[in-house]
């Protein structure tokens, strides 16, 4: 049979996995909302959760679209679709084919099924690391959790408090890795520094509209309302301030 | 071994976690296998060394970290769903953390767990049909997505995310926000190679580090 990194084939095949993947979560989301439910939590309150969970996974999926688009110049549009709807993020996945393209040594106009293979194989020996760690982890890592509680519960709370905030800690330090340009007299270092501020501002103002007029629905859509604004915002700031020289 | 029916909700989560994971694992090793088969193509073993070698020693340090760090936040459900489904720091997470922060329920409370695990599932099949949706309708929106005047908007994903959480968690708790913020706002501006591409490095460090410094103030008593 012919290969081509865009045959049918591929695309059923991928579509196969895909729908295990859909099976997973829903399988997931259906066991947590019944045991959501015994717990007392009231049905409008998941399906709160549910609706401004999708609404905020909008946007960053249509940059992972974006992501497929732009591995499919190379490996055709069924790979890249696999590795970005499953454990894959972007940057590992260029970077994982464009190291196995590498090592074929020469410049490769159409991909042959041989390295089409090799570029899957890489791609997925490379990456799975998380997806079998976190079952033979899951279990051992909660019971130590459980043990820190019962030990000391206000200690518990502020430890997982504190994994939260050394995370977003570490994520708004990454905001201003390129503000030392500002020393150059280079000003694109403020852009994400900049949409930082538009996304905190905006839900801050939710917040008060919150609290000025009841309207606590606000509260489900400050999160998005705060992404997309900012994401916004960033068109004209990149404008206005510059992009880093290449 | 016990009965289904007799595990708890949890045991059953890791046990389904487990089963779930692992033939994943599989199924995604299928894909090349058979793509192989059906076109008769074996890999080119020296560039899939040669592949290996250039990226999977990063990759698996990055893996493990990850695990270990991202799990006592996911919770059990969630992590089983987000290692599967990918997107960690840039959606699973913030995801679950703004559901938490929504429903107002702790993390390592089983009410956190369950919600935690909601959020995640709605993410991640809301995430897989709009890449559906987008592998359909590619041919008409790549020149829309790929648009320049767009690029930026999709650049700076992670700021417009922290912006909003860092003002919901920070204020908070923002006795344990202090020191880590200010660390990391120094090693990052300091520091050239903390880039985008190592803060998947700094989140344990940063995590560590606010453990630590957390413990002296609660022993301290500067956390009543």
């Amino acid at each position: 049979m012919n290969f081509s990194v865009n045959h049918p084939l591929l695309f059923v095949m991928v579509g196969i996995i895909i729908a295990a993947v859909i099976a997973q979560s829903v399988y997931f989301m259906v066991r947590a909302w019944r045991r959501a439910l015994v717990l007392g939590i009231p049905k409008d309150k998941l399906k709160k959760i549910v609706r401004s969970a999708a609404v905020f996974t909008i946007a960053p999926a249509v940059s992972i679209v974006v992501g497929v688009i732009i591995l499919s110049k190379n490996l055709g549009v069924a790979l890249p679709w696999l590795r970005l709807s499953v454990i894959g993020s972007l940057s590992y996945e260029t970077i994982a084919a464009e190291q196995t393209i590498k090592a074929f040594g020469t410049e490769i106009p159409a991909l042959t099924a041989s390295q089409y293979v090799t570029v899957a194989l890489v791609m997925t020996v490379s990456i799975l690391v998380g997806i079998w760690l976190a079952p033979l982890l899951g279990k051992k890592m909660q019971a130590g959790m459980l043990t820190l509680e019962k030990r000391d519960k206000k200690w518990a709370d502020i430890f997982q408090n504190s994994l939260f905030m050394g995370m977003i800690s570490a994520f708004l330090g990454f905001v201003f890795c390129d503000f030392s340009s500002v020393f150059k007299g280079l000003t694109y270092g403020l852009v994400p520094i900049c949409v930082m501020a538009v996304s905190a501002l905006t839900t801050i103002l939710c917040g008060l509209i919150m609290k000025k007029t009841g309207w606590r629905w606000i509260s489900d859509y400050a999160l998005p309302l705060s992404l997309v604004l900012a994401m916004a915002a960033a068109i004209p700031l990149t404008g206005w301030l510059g992009t880093a020289p290449v | 071994m016990k009965k289904y029916s007799e595990l708890s909700y949890m045991d059953s989560v890791h046990r389904d976690g487990k089963i779930w994971n692992f033939s994943m694992t599989g199924i995604l090793f299928l894909f090349p296998i058979v793509v192989g088969l059906i076109f008769s193509a074996t890999p080119d073993w020296t560039a899939f060394l040669g592949g290996l070698v250039a990226v999977a020693p990063m990759y698996w340090a990055v893996g493990i970290v990850e695990t270990i760090t991202y799990l006592p936040m996911l919770g059990s459900g969630g992590t089983y769903l987000s290692f599967v489904t990918g997107n960690i720091s840039n959606l699973k997470l913030p995801c679950a953390l703004s559901a938490l922060e929504q429903a107002d329920v702790k993390a390592n409370s089983e009410e956190g767990e369950v919600i935690s695990t909601i959020a995640i599932a709605t993410s991640s099949i809301v995430t897989t049909v709009i890449v559906i949706l987008g592998v359909i309708l590619a041919i008409p929106l790549t020149p829309i997505l790929t648009a320049p005047i767009l690029d930026p908007a999709f650049d700076q994903i992670l700021p417009a995310l922290f912006g909003s959480l860092g003002v919901a968690f920070i204020s908070k708790s923002w006795k344990i926000a202090v020191a880590p913020v200010a660390l990391m706002l120094i090693l990052f501006i300091t520091i050239p190679a903390l880039n985008a591409g190592t803060v998947g490095i700094m989140v344990p460090v940063s995590a560590l580090f606010t453990i630590g410094v957390s413990r002296i103030l609660y022993k301290k008593h500067l956390l009543d």
